[in-house]
């Protein structure tokens, strides 16, 4: 935005200026397509992965696990850390599991999913919540416990009840932590259902890149990766809107502070 | 919650709302005590180096009446101020309200921090609502209250608005409304305009007194300037460094409605340095 409209063309041209660097080298050297393919090639089989219709039912596929595993494990990961903010009790017995599960990466438990679920959707729903599932916990967990003490004085002030502190400012309060959590839950989710259908699928963009692999389809590949881009960016961009109208009260400091936060803590997937 | 919906009227009428029967089986002068401290004391941490805040406090406020406490910082105002609300309790002595000791937070009590503490998600008029929401008070008859109390303020017109939209002084006069909602007989104030700048805060002081001689509800006002101390209380209370003590308890007779030129005659001045001598007596920096 600061650099304006001049900024911007000169964005776009330097783009140009890349894939036309990259198109000449290839060229010019007689790269063999299987290891490097020219831009151009990457267009075609982009373009031809859309009209014959192949592409179109493995990105659903693959969006479908996406969601799935980013709704159980948002839920699953809410629930809990609602139950580990709330009570000191709960939080001491999960701690080992806690610890232990936080420091493992997560998608390295990828091949025993697809051992218990085997080869169809569901094992790459698991796989996808429970890489999407820590960063919202600990966020939640973070963000209800975050409520400043002056606030929770005021409720006890007003002899409100546990529950009513919960709801009427712990809750509201944690959202720019939640929703940090929420956008990085939507993309680890699309990473663990990728990693998931590598290791084992029947359909979905991941078992393409597989397969492409075996066929040296490189072309192939590279077109799958600006999908899976795109992908990225229009998830990410689903939960930033819904962030902007649901947190239109938040200066944007606090959704600063929580992603940090993830950072910190929740960054071993 | 119906019993308060008798309150609301137009004008006037819900300024004299403030008005409530405090113990009516007692006669005794005790009795008619709201607040009633007795040798009261608090320490913070039990470990090797305990804090004593407070140390045999006593005083009572009668109904009605308007109290300043000054005091060095950190001699325990606050700790007072949070005992009396029931947000923390005392380590010795007793605090009674209205005859019975005071246990836990109480419905009838509305307590201003020296931050307006008002929630961002919420509108203006949905803070001052708060207190309806927790106490669970009908929502038609809190609002036409909220709307007209926020008028008493000169806050109409900003119901809609988010705190971030408010200034600090208009923040706080929120948070004064938002204390005043659920109508308690009790109004606990930790240095409310503390962080103001001097006009703005004169001019609440001014509009505090007002709301104050129209609503007649019982007043604890902490306060780090000894000028306001006098300009609002019928009585002042000075507190020692910690451990936290009563120094002194002045009246303060001053004719009200009383005008900001009132700082300026003979007698303020005298009210005001003889506190002074109080507080520095006992090592206090004003
Ligand atoms: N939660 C706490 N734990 C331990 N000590 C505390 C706590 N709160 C206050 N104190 C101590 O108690 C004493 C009184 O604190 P308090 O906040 O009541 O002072 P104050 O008179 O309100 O000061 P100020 O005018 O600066 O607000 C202080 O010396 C402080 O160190
Ligand atoms: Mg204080």
């Amino acid at each position: 935005m600061r650099f304006g409209v001049t900024g911007m063309v000169l964005r776009v041209i330097l783009i140009f200026v890349f894939l036309l660097f990259w198109e000449a080298v290839v060229r010019l050297f007689g790269i063999p397509a299987f290891i490097l393919p020219p831009p151009s090639n990457v267009l075609l089989a982009l373009y031809r992965g859309f009209a014959s219709a192949l592409y179109v039912g493995h990105i659903g596929v693959t969006l479908a696990e996406t969601f799935m595993g980013f709704a159980l494990g948002s839920v699953l990961a809410f629930s809990l850390g609602v139950a580990v903010a709330l009570s000191r009790r709960v939080e001491y017995y999960l701690y080992p599991f806690i610890v232990m599960f936080q420091a493992m990466p997560k998608v390295a438990l990828a091949p025993l999913v697809i051992i218990w679920f085997g080869l169809g959707i569901t094992s790459k729903v698991v796989a996808a919540a429970l890489v999407a599932f820590f960063p919202l916990m600990v966020n939640t967990i973070a963000g209800l416990r975050s409520a400043d003490e002056d606030r929770v004085n005021l409720m006890r002030s007003l002899a409100a009840s546990r529950w009513q502190i919960f709801w009427m400012l712990q809750l509201p309060n944690a959202m720019p932590y939640i929703f940090a959590g929420l956008e990085i839950a939507m993309i680890f989710a699309l990473i663990g259902a990728i990693v998931g259908e590598f290791v084992g699928a029947t359909s979905g963009l991941g078992m393409l890149i597989q397969s492409m692999n075996f066929t040296m389809d490189v072309a192939g590949q590279f077109s799958i990766l600006l999908i899976l881009s795109a992908l990225g960016l229009l998830l990410n961009g689903l939960v930033v809107t819904l962030r902007r109208r649901v947190l239109f009260w938040d200066q944007s400091e606090k959704a600063d502070a929580a992603e940090q936060a993830v950072a910190e803590k929740g960054g071993v997937s | 919650m119906p019993q308060r919906s008798c309150a609301i009227g137009e004008g006037l009428a819900i300024l004299q709302a403030g008005l409530r029967t405090v113990a009516p089986a007692e006669i005794s002068t005790a009795a008619r005590d709201v607040i009633n401290v007795k040798r009261l004391s608090k320490q913070y941490g039990g470990g090797a180096e305990p804090i004593l805040a407070l140390k045999d406090i006593d005083f009572a406020i009668p109904e009605g009446e308007f109290l300043s406490i000054v005091g060095p910082s950190g001699c325990g105002k606050s700790t007072l101020l949070k005992i009396l609300a029931g947000l923390m309790p005392a380590s010795g002595g007793e605090a009674l309200l209205n005859g019975t000791p005071i246990g836990g937070p109480r419905r009838d009590i509305g307590v201003v921090f020296q931050s307006p503490v008002l929630f961002p998600w919420r509108s203006v008029l949905n803070n001052v609502l708060l207190p309806a929401d927790v106490q669970r008070l009908g929502r038609t008859v809190m609002e036409k209250r909220a709307y007209d109390l926020l008028r008493l303020v000169h806050l109409n017109g900003f119901e809609r608005r988010y705190p971030w939209e408010l200034s600090g002084g208009m923040q706080q006069r929120v948070a004064l409304v938002r204390a005043l909602i659920h109508d308690p007989a009790l109004l606990l104030m930790d240095e409310p305009f503390g962080a103001l700048d001097a006009m703005t805060r004169e001019q609440m002081n001014v509009e505090l007194q007002r709301l104050w001689m129209e609503r007649k509800k019982t007043v604890v006002f902490i306060t780090h300037s000894t000028a306001e101390a006098v300009f609002l209380g019928d009585r002042v209370m000075v507190m020692t460094p910690r451990p936290g003590q009563v120094g002194d308890i002045f009246r303060v007779d001053l004719p009200r409605p009383r005008g900001l030129e009132v700082m300026n005659t003979e007698k303020f001045g005298g009210y005001v340095r003889r506190i002074r001598e109080v507080l520095n007596a006992g090592g206090g920096l004003e």
